[in-house]
């Protein structure tokens, strides 16, 4: 491809969209038309399904698609870090068989790699995994499963040497999850939800031609997804309101991420619903106590001045300065962030902060928040795995001393899990 | 709004940190904060001439270099970084801003150059006795007899009042009340019946003053009785700035703090080596960004005179306040014993950190002038 700019992009697209976009396709078969275009995934390379443009671009091809209300290709869920995973790690066997698939929304994918022994230690991971005869038998125990329940096939981390240190005994398999060895259970949380699942593996089998990157090799394309995951490749967290355009695509697509989304929706819950703060002040009437002012001054200065931090390290990357401090906080100052607006808005509601449900205020909305935030300090990397991570490499300070990584897995202390 | 300094605004800041830290080292700020003025003409004179930081909001119509409050946020956070000992926060943040916001284009012909090249040191003359930061505590009369305007009264906790060449002070008309009857004079430093006593402040780096008014006489400083407006917005913008340089002083512990933590050795390993350590470093880490976010935040707002910028500005300073403090609380705690002793340089920083958590009012009370906003909003 001649070299590409943001002018000649966007006139390409704009060409293709005009002569090919209607809202009348089925979803998946509009997705084909897509994938065999390379405008469905634009940076991809142009031997799978992309154009090879610049990272950069690929706003340029977004805005386009928004401009005329096309549908892209399947973005959100577990099935877009299997994507990109497979798409840096798998054989070409592998991409043939599960990208297309994956894009057109036609499979869905979970990822099985925290275990109940294994959860900030993910390399600890005990799911083991046996080759017997010509295939590779799985046992063991996965948690915090999104999707599992209705996922086709799952990214699995399992051990397969037990005599060597525990990120070489590793190995990354694609596992079929409908075989009746794969029991899935939903998890319910402490706020009442069951957004996620355990999975119990009992001799379960992978074919040979599903295992990804080779024996031992798993901790490195675990890192991959998860360094996908933390990019937000998963699409979570850009999801908005569903559109309400008309079409027969449009229903499919949202009939699509009512399924997906299912499992979020107490998300914004359990980050505080900071933009609640006032309107509910004002409701109860709680805005004239001096004591309740000054905390919700508190909340939302924290709120703002997140979000500042955010754009800052935004505008850093823009510029193409080396990120600063302020771009690996985020994580850590968001459970600061909900952590003190579930207390607020405890203040806000007394009494009825003791009800939930259709007794709660707003609903149960409110509830739910306040007993929902705790999960944004532990998911996805615990407010002190992140404070180890900034103060040793933004910070520079001494890593932790580690007892496990030189010797055999065998003989590293464990769980005992029952 | 802009969330990134342009090139030139780096530049700007690195040319100002090489030059306070070499012109203004712990050595210096020692001997400086045990004089009464706190500062040296000849130094300030040189700091104007090399740098022009005196007039760098002023606009180029009075002499100035016609930059925003971004920039002038960029010289106070380096001031604050380095504790400079010079009346810049009284003559630039202070004085020339009330100029400029209240001043007949005439006045501020004849007045802002020389504050700009440093040649008059200059101070605002606001709060009295009774510790209030807005116009609910003014006290002190202005009366007009022959043509000649004469001020009755006192002014504490002025910045470096006891030195300054010129005083703006905030009158009002006898008999009014609160917003109403303010007005804005000049008085020179020497006028008669002015007495200006230095105060004993907890900061030796800055020093304060306290000033008694026996008759001065006074020139009036734009329009009479309509001072409220321009007073008000002179406070916002000194929020903001005072914002700045509580960013760069936490910003200078902050890393004082870190380094002390990865020299000094306990049980045979460095303190930094303990997860306590790290987690509470990774904690000042975020107190001080966050901190950075507001001040940076208010100085564009208040560049570009942002519609939210009197619940940004008391943001930032309630903000930036309270990091700066908890900062220096932690890093004294990090240095241990010797974090309380005279000789380490920490208290310098801490001090400024309380003193400066109260000047223009404290956080409390800037929160609540948040929730005055956004309430109605």
């Amino acid at each position: 491809m001649s070299e590409a700019t943001e002018a000649s992009v966007r006139a390409e697209v704009r060409a293709w969209l005009e002569a090919n976009w209607s809202p009348e396709y089925g979803l998946v078969q509009w997705r084909n038309k897509l994938i065999d275009s390379g405008w469905g995934v634009p940076t991809w390379p142009t031997d799978w399904y992309g154009r090879a443009l610049p990272i950069g671009l690929e706003a340029v091809v977004e805005e386009e698609f928004r401009r005329v209300g096309a549908v892209g290709v399947a973005k959100t869920g577990i099935r877009r870090l299997a994507a990109a995973t497979l798409l840096a790690h798998g054989t070409p066997a592998q991409k043939e068989r599960f990208l297309r698939r994956s894009l057109t929304g036609e499979d869905t994918w979970c990822q099985l790699f925290s275990e109940p022994g294994s959860g900030s230690d993910l390399a600890g991971a005990m799911t083991r995994a046996e080759f017997k005869g010509n295939r590779w038998v799985i046992n063991g125990q996965k948690v915090w499963t999104t999707s599992a329940h209705h996922a086709d096939w799952g990214l699995l981390l399992a051990r397969t040497d037990w005599d060597v240190p525990k990120h070489q005994g590793l190995t990354y398999f694609v596992i079929d999850m409908h075989q009746p060895s794969v029991q899935v259970h939903p998890l319910r949380q402490m706020n009442g939800h069951a957004s996620f699942n355990q999975v119990f593996f009992t001799d379960a089998e992978v074919p040979p031609e599903n295992m990804v990157a080779g024996i031992g090799k798993g901790w490195a394309v675990a890192t991959t997804t998860l360094m996908h995951e933390r990019r937000g490749a998963d699409g979570i967290s850009r999801w908005g309101a569903p559109s309400t355009r008309q079409g027969r695509i449009y229903d499919e697509e949202r009939a699509e991420n009512a399924t997906v989304m299912e499992p979020y929706t107490w998300y914004p819950q359990r980050a505080g619903r900071v933009d609640l703060i006032l309107p509910r002040a004002r409701e109860t009437g709680a805005i004239a106590d001096p004591a309740v002012r000054q905390e919700i001054a508190k909340v939302l200065t924290l709120a703002k001045t997140a979000e500042w931090t955010a754009r800052r390290a935004r505008a850093a990357q823009v510029q193409g300065r080396p990120q600063g401090p302020e771009g690996s906080l985020g994580k850590l100052i968001g459970s600061h962030v909900s952590r003190a607006a579930a207390a607020v808005h405890t203040s806000i509601s007394g009494a009825d902060a003791m009800l939930s449900g259709s007794d709660g205020p707003h609903d149960g909305t409110i509830a739910e928040i306040l007993i929902s935030f705790p999960a944004n300090s532990i998911a996805g990397g615990t407010d002190e795995i992140q404070r180890n991570i900034i103060s040793e490499r933004v910070l520079g300070m001494p890593k932790e001393p580690r007892t496990d990584n030189d010797r055999p897995f065998r003989d590293v202390p464990k769980n005992v899990v029952t | 709004m802009q969330f990134s300094f342009t090139n030139e605004q780096e530049e700007f800041r690195s040319v100002l940190r090489r030059f306070f830290e070499d012109r203004s080292p712990p050595t210096v700020i020692r001997r400086l904060m045990e004089t009464e003025a706190g500062w040296e003409r000849e130094a300030w004179r040189a700091l104007n001439q090399d740098l022009g930081i005196g007039a760098v909001h002023i606009p180029e119509t009075y002499g100035g270099q016609g930059f925003s409050f971004v920039e002038l946020g960029i010289v106070l956070e380096e001031m604050g970084r380095a504790l400079v000992c010079a009346p810049y926060f009284a003559t630039t943040a202070l004085a020339a801003t009330a100029i400029l916001n209240a001043g007949t284009e005439a006045q501020k012909r004849e007045l802002l150059p020389a504050i700009g090249t440093g040649e008059t040191v200059a101070t605002l003359a606001f709060t009295e006795p009774n510790g209030r930061w807005d116009a609910s505590g003014i006290g002190l009369t202005a009366t007009e007899a022959n043509g000649r305007w004469r001020l009755e009264g006192a002014k504490s906790f002025v910045l470096d009042g006891h030195t300054a060449d010129l005083i703006v002070v905030l009158a009002r008309r006898p008999g009014s009340q609160g917003t109403d009857g303010l007005s804005f004079f000049t008085v020179r430093g020497e006028a008669a019946g002015l007495t200006r006593r230095p105060l004993k402040v907890l900061d030796p780096t800055r020093k304060q003053a306290l000033l008694t008014f026996a008759g001065v006489e006074a020139d009036l400083l734009g329009e009479e009785g309509a001072a409220a407006a321009p007073f008000a917005r002179t406070m916002m913008q000194a929020a903001v700035c005072l914002a700045n340089e509580n960013a760069g002083g936490a910003e200078r512990l902050r890393e004082s703090a870190l380094e002390y933590a990865n020299l000094r050795v306990q049980f045979g390993r460095t303190i930094a080596s303990f997860q306590s350590m790290k987690h509470k470093q990774a904690d000042m880490l975020v107190d001080v960004e966050l901190a950075k976010s507001a001040a940076y935040y208010a100085a564009s707002a208040a560049a570009e005179d942002d519609p939210e910028l009197p619940a940004i500005a008391s943001l930032a300073k309630a903000c930036t306040s309270e990091a700066y403090m908890q900062t220096a609380i932690h890093t004294v705690q990090i240095h241990g014993g010797i974090g309380f002793t005279w000789d380490n340089d920490t208290h310098l920083w801490f001090k400024r950190a309380k003193s400066s958590e109260v000047f223009l009012g404290t956080p409390a009370w800037h929160r609540e002038k948040m929730m005055q906003v956004w309430e109605a909003a």
